[in-house]
């Protein structure tokens, strides 16, 4: 009986382990609003605790779900007010959601170290806000429904706007109006698309949605469609998709370090939207609808690398590099999601962990670099001795211990950078690129070159300048940074800014020597998508709590 | 009443849409507010659309689909309203901030050269 009733207590608290990544930054966010912004070393300390225990849940969520459906509490299924799912609303974890939950909580972590050297001090309730976005970006991988997808997604670009401004500054502002504009009118696409789908189907469940497709009207099904349509507009404004893209490189490279870096993720949420909703309604069982829009996705994205590309190449100041790095990145992704090749999900999941990780260091990294070197440290201090606290500023000079061999560490992690952004062979930007070519190449049913179409070659020629593009951009930044440099000043550098960088390139270096394992649970993950029913049917069928 | 519903959307999503894309931030609040009334309609409208139809089940008619609207739409409705409204103050301080950096409440932070 206590073996049973403790068990069953187990069972319980593993079942709310899924909501305390939405919870747990929400009430803290809350918490650190009336703390007094002199105590910035509280405010940090309680941040960082709460994004560590997201992060170790996360951990703790993955490896559930790696196990199998059958480890998960409650079928990985959470119902908000106990209501059974087309009715209620539902939290719904899958191998997919653990990655990116994972993922996406690792990165906000270093982040958040990283800000914590001097970057919070810029401006009022840094924390807060990062809790806010920690909570909206688990929301948005977590919710089953399209509609809290909507709020989740809300919360998310809400914290974005104003972590985008913190610092402030005429640069920001102005980056930080264009990207409000945008995203009030993307959210707009959005409601437009949410509704146009409830209209034609009457549900807003993602798992029921997928089952009610396939016996759809043909004129309801046109409603779904253009409602679709619509909606990935807005995610495609997220992800910046080509033509959609322009206001992305401005307001990233206006955006302070350690913003930048959780902003990686942000266009990694527009990938993951549409890869859901891609796979989970225009997937095989969607009848006359699989595969819809497909064409454009796949045209856009290969526009998108291209446009990147020719970015990369063109980036005289490295934040603006690595913003169009971000739309390689995308691009990338976004074209082998409209190859439409099941044999390439596996490796395009490897790609995105990979890249975003890549990403996020490269942008802490630049501001660590550019320390050193010129005007653009000036005007950082201009705008910190105006917008800042003045009490803080004799604390700072104090801080910056210049750590021997600094310029030997920077000079190692950008080396890093640089191998993963472009895809050479060690590192895990290449074992990702090749497991996308050997999706590409390794046809089931013929191994032969008359079955690759001419979108595969430009695909792989795409894949291959644009790394060839990175290394050549990231060469000349290089040379001019480390080796050729004029004012030759060595950056003060603390530890705990160099330390997420490290250990954010470390993830990608584990990631390559693990590639196996790595590789094997991304092709559960894959599998997993390309049974979308599966899924629908274990969320609504996820019996109530309490045994009813 | 739908010609004159759709007609509606239609005229606040244009006026909406022009707004947006003119230079001065103060046209492009007007203009987001409009598109969100207009996306506002438009969700309220997916429910169908019912005269003198109570969103709640009354009693003794439970069940019946005839005798009330859909209260989803209207929920969302609310949110939505809740959500672009505080989107709109938020764009409203971001507005004021840029003019006070920059002098000027053209979108781009500074005056187009006039071409005479």
């Amino acid at each position: 009986m206590s073996t049973e009733g403790s068990h069953r207590a187990v069972t319980d608290w593993l079942n709310h382990l899924l909501i305390l990544p939405i919870l747990l930054p929400l009430a803290v966010a809350a918490v650190l609003i009336p703390i007094d912004e002199r105590d910035r070393t509280l405010k940090g300390a309680v941040g960082f605790a709460s994004t560590l225990v997201v992060f170790i849940v996360a951990t703790i969520l993955m490896r559930l779900a790696a196990a199998g459906e059958g480890s998960l509490p409650g079928g990985g299924v959470y119902q908000l007010g106990n209501w059974p799912a087309p009715f209620g609303i539902v939290l719904v974890l899958d191998r997919l959601s653990a990655l990116m939950l994972c993922l996406s909580s690792g990165l906000a972590l270093a982040a958040q170290v990283y800000s914590m050297a001097r970057w919070h001090t810029a401006g009022h309730h840094f924390h807060s806000l990062f809790q806010l976005l920690v909570a909206g970006l688990n929301g948005a991988f977590l919710t089953g429904d399209l509609f809290n997808l909507f709020v989740f997604f809300e919360m998310m670009l809400a914290a974005s706007y104003g972590l985008l401004l913190h610092g402030s500054g005429p640069l920001r502002v102005k980056a930080g109006l264009h990207y409000v504009a945008i995203n009030l009118a993307a959210s707009s696409l959005f409601l437009i698309g949410v509704s146009l789908i409830y209209g034609a189907t009457g549900t807003l469940n993602m798992a029921d949605l997928a089952q009610r497709l396939a016996a759809l009207a043909p004129e309801s099904r046109r409603l779904v469609e253009t409602g679709a349509a619509v909606l990935g507009v807005a995610f495609l404004v997220k992800a910046g998709m080509w033509p959609l893209s322009f206001w992305l490189p401005t307001a990233y490279a206006a955006a302070t370090p350690p913003v930048a870096a959780v902003f990686a993720i942000l266009t990694k949420v527009g990938i993951y939207v549409i890869l859901r909703l891609h796979m989970l309604v225009f997937g095989t069982a969607a009848g006359a609808s699989a595969g819809f829009g497909q064409d454009w996705l796949l045209a856009g994205g290969m526009l998108t690398i291209a446009f990147g590309t020719i970015g990369v190449l063109a980036s005289q100041a490295m934040g603006r590099l690595a913003a169009y790095a971000v739309l390689v990145s995308s691009g990338t992704l976004l074209a082998a999601i409209g190859l439409g090749r099941p044999e390439m999900l596996a490796g395009a999941l490897l790609y995105l962990v990979s890249s975003t990780l890549t990403i996020a260091a490269f942008f802490l990294l630049i501001e660590l670099v550019e320390r050193g070197r010129d005007a653009g440290a000036d005007v950082l201090a201009v705008t910190m001795e105006a917008y800042g606290d003045f009490d803080e500023d004799e604390e700072e000079e104090e801080v910056g211990v210049a750590i021997p061999g600094t310029m030997a560490i920077l000079g190692l992690c950008f080396c890093l950078c640089a191998i993963l952004l472009s895809g050479l062979p060690p590192l895990s930007g290449f074992i990702a690129k090749f497991a996308l070519l050997r999706g590409l190449f390794d046809l089931p049913e013929a191994r032969e070159a008359s079955l690759i179409s001419a979108a595969d070659w430009i695909y792989v020629a795409l894949l291959i300048l644009s790394g060839l593009a990175a290394m050549i951009a990231m060469n000349r930044v290089g040379i001019r940074t480390f080796w050729a440099s004029i004012e030759g000043t060595i950056p003060r550098v603390v530890v705990i800014e160099i330390a997420p960088v490290a250990v954010l390139l470390a993830a990608c270096i584990f990631l390559s020597f693990q590639a196996g394992p790595a590789m094997r649970y991304m092709q559960a993950t894959a599998d997993d998508l390309l049974a979308p029913l599966v899924l629908s049917e274990r969320v609504l069928s996820a019996p109530r709590a309490g045994g009813q | 009443m739908e010609l004159i519903l759709s007609a509606g959307i239609g005229a606040l999503a244009a006026s909406g849409i022009y707004l947006l894309l003119r230079p001065r931030t103060y046209q492009v609040v007007i203009g987001l507010s409009l598109l969100s009334y207009a996306v506002n309609l438009f969700i309220f409208s997916m429910g169908r659309l019912r005269v003198n139809a109570p969103p709640v089940l009354e009693p003794g008619g439970a069940g019946d689909l005839l005798r009330y609207t859909d209260p989803v739409p209207q929920a969302l409705v609310l949110t939505a309203i809740v959500i672009g409204f505080a989107m709109t103050a938020l764009f409203l301080v971001v507005l004021l901030v840029s003019r006070g950096f920059t002098g000027t409440d053209h979108v781009d932070g500074r005056e187009p050269p006039r071409g005479d």
